[in-house]
């Protein structure tokens, strides 16, 4: 079979210098310092004070976006699931994901700006305006704007799989509207909210376009922070060590989200 | 009923900034918080700046090659999981395949900033259509692998009994098998390096600018109606493209 031999060895080639050769670099590159010497110094620096409180900041505002997703978004899903034309539905809420998203998070440098339609309709009531852009609360309102969306195809996905006997059989025994959304919905559909949970949760950690436009870095993320170290400040080796700090908070994430969805499972085989 | 509602009311928040965008394109006042009386001026604006054609064109042509590449390397790869009998190694490579779809925008964009400093290749065309196939190629994987697991097996045997070699196969049966998911995969990767911004603002370097880019350092200046227009004409394009990919799975289902 050397054809078969030929395809995997031209595509593995394709990934050892594309997709790991890259990353190893930038683990090297945190290891050294400007003159080409080895040193740990870039981790001392990501793990004094001033990082530790932009890493904690970082994680605490993905934490607040992917939570407000995921309020809005699994209920949200689950009416959609419940409609007979459903898919039609899927398609129209999938649609805005289609477009830019440096054309959304300018829509909002319009609409949150301090005489923008918001601001408008605050102070017409008589409230004072508020300071959307250039803080944090900007920065919430544009990020769950743009990434809720994306939660909702893996959710969908499951949703519209679940029998509908089950569902019947639950109201049947007397379960009201809540309580098979809480009690039979969401409990099947823990895998789907793991990885829609995964798609809001890392680019939230990681994004800088929409910190720099909508807050003019005054919030910062971990992408803000590596962003800054190679295009601004220039010190590769220290952007580095944040960028494997990125990684590893995103691998420890998958690891306890993805193991909670596979204890589920493993509990349930255990229970057969 | 009440379900209706609320999901006509979320479509109506989720469409509002949209529409907000693309209504101040027609505002004759440079501001997007009050509307003074309709014009096309910004649109006329945008047609004569060549400079932006300029950018849309540079946005196409990486479009197009990185495109190529991708679809080569991304039907490679899918026939190469496909053919990977062993299970522990076919797990493998599939998790080395999704390297690039799990980790976010800017590592990838600094790593590939790296890559090209430490191997001397100059940022601009070259490094951004490079950069644009390495992460497309993952994602048309696992558009055509599915597909591949679709063939009949028989088929297979059939063709081995008959005498056919590895790489006939290949040719004669997984290819045309999967042509016209390669032809989707194809535009879907236009569509996602056209759309990107997070990797490419680290390899553009000076000189090359795609349209992302070009956005994002006009929204950085302030308000620019010129935008809104911008944005009303990429919102119908997706728009055209949403109703067509619709009518072609309607007639897809029918025919299957």
């Amino acid at each position: 079979m050397t054809a078969n031999k030929r395809v995997y060895n031209l595509f593995i080639t394709w990934i050892i210098v594309f997709s790991i050769i890259p990353f190893v670099l930038i683990l090297i590159l945190s290891f050294f310092d400007g003159h080409g010497r080895f040193t740990v110094d870039n981790y001392i620096k990501v793990f004094d004070p001033l990082y530790l409180k932009l890493i904690l900041s970082s994680v605490v505002n993905a934490t607040i976006i992917t939570v407000a997703c995921s309020v809005l978004i699994i209920p949200l899903t689950y009416l959609i699931t419940l409609q007979r034309k459903s898919s039609l539905w899927l398609t129209l809420f999938l649609i805005p994901t289609w477009v830019n998203l440096l054309l959304k998070v300018y829509a909002f440098l319009g609409i949150l700006g301090s005489d923008g339609i918001i601001n408008q309709i605050i102070t017409s009531f008589g409230g004072q305006p508020v300071d959307f852009l250039f803080d944090i609360k900007g920065f919430i309102i544009v990020t769950v704007y743009i990434y809720m969306p994306f939660m909702m195809l893996p959710l969908y996905n499951t949703i519209i799989k679940i029998p509908k006997n089950v569902i019947k059989a639950a109201k049947d025994l007397g379960a009201s509207e809540t309580q098979v959304f809480f009690k039979v919905v969401l409990p099947l559909c823990k895998n789907a909210i793991a990885s829609g949970v995964t798609l809001v949760f890392i680019p939230s950690l990681s994004i800088f376009m929409i910190s720099r436009l909508v807050t003019g870095n005054k919030v910062m993320t971990l992408g803000t922070a590596i962003e800054q170290q190679f295009l601004v400040t220039g010190d590769w080796n220290l952007g580095s060590a944040i960028a494997i700090v990125l990684i590893a908070i995103m691998l420890i994430f998958n690891f306890v989200v993805q193991g909670s969805s596979n204890w589920q499972i493993r509990r349930r085989e255990y229970e057969k | 009923m009440k379900s209706k509602i609320t999901l006509s009311l979320a479509f109506v928040f989720l469409y509002a900034p949209l529409v907000y965008l693309m209504v101040f394109s027609f505002n004759s006042a440079d501001s997007m918080s009050s509307f003074e009386s309709f014009t096309l001026e910004h649109y006329g604006n945008l047609f004569n700046n060549t400079g932006l054609l300029q950018i849309v064109a540079n946005s196409i042509v990486v479009g197009i090659l990185s495109a190529i590449l991708a679809v080569i390397f991304g039907t490679l790869g899918a026939v190469a999981i496909y053919q990977l009998k062993n299970p522990k190694k076919n797990y493998q490579l599939r998790q080395l395949n999704n390297i690039m779809i799990l980790a976010p925008d800017v590592v990838i964009g600094v790593a590939f900033l790296s890559l090209f400093t430490m191997f001397g290749i100059k940022l601009g065309l070259i490094s951004v259509v490079l950069t644009h196939a390495v992460f497309c190629t993952p994602i048309i994987v696992i558009m055509l692998l599915p597909r591949l697991e679709q063939i009949e097996v028989s088929q297979i045997k059939a063709a081995l009994d008959l005498g056919a070699k590895a790489k006939d196969i290949v040719r004669i049966i997984l290819i045309p098998n999967i042509e016209d998911a390669m032809i989707i995969s194809f535009f879907t990767s236009i569509f996602y390096s056209f759309d990107d911004f997070g990797v490419t603002f680290f390899v553009t370097g000076n000189g090359f600018v795609t349209l992302p880019i070009e956005i994002y350092s006009q929204a950085r200046r302030g308000i620019n109606l010129e935008l809104n227009a911008l944005s009303t004409i990429m919102f119908l394009i997706i728009l055209f493209a949403v109703i067509v990919h619709q009518i072609w799975i309607s007639r897809g289902g029918r025919n299957a």
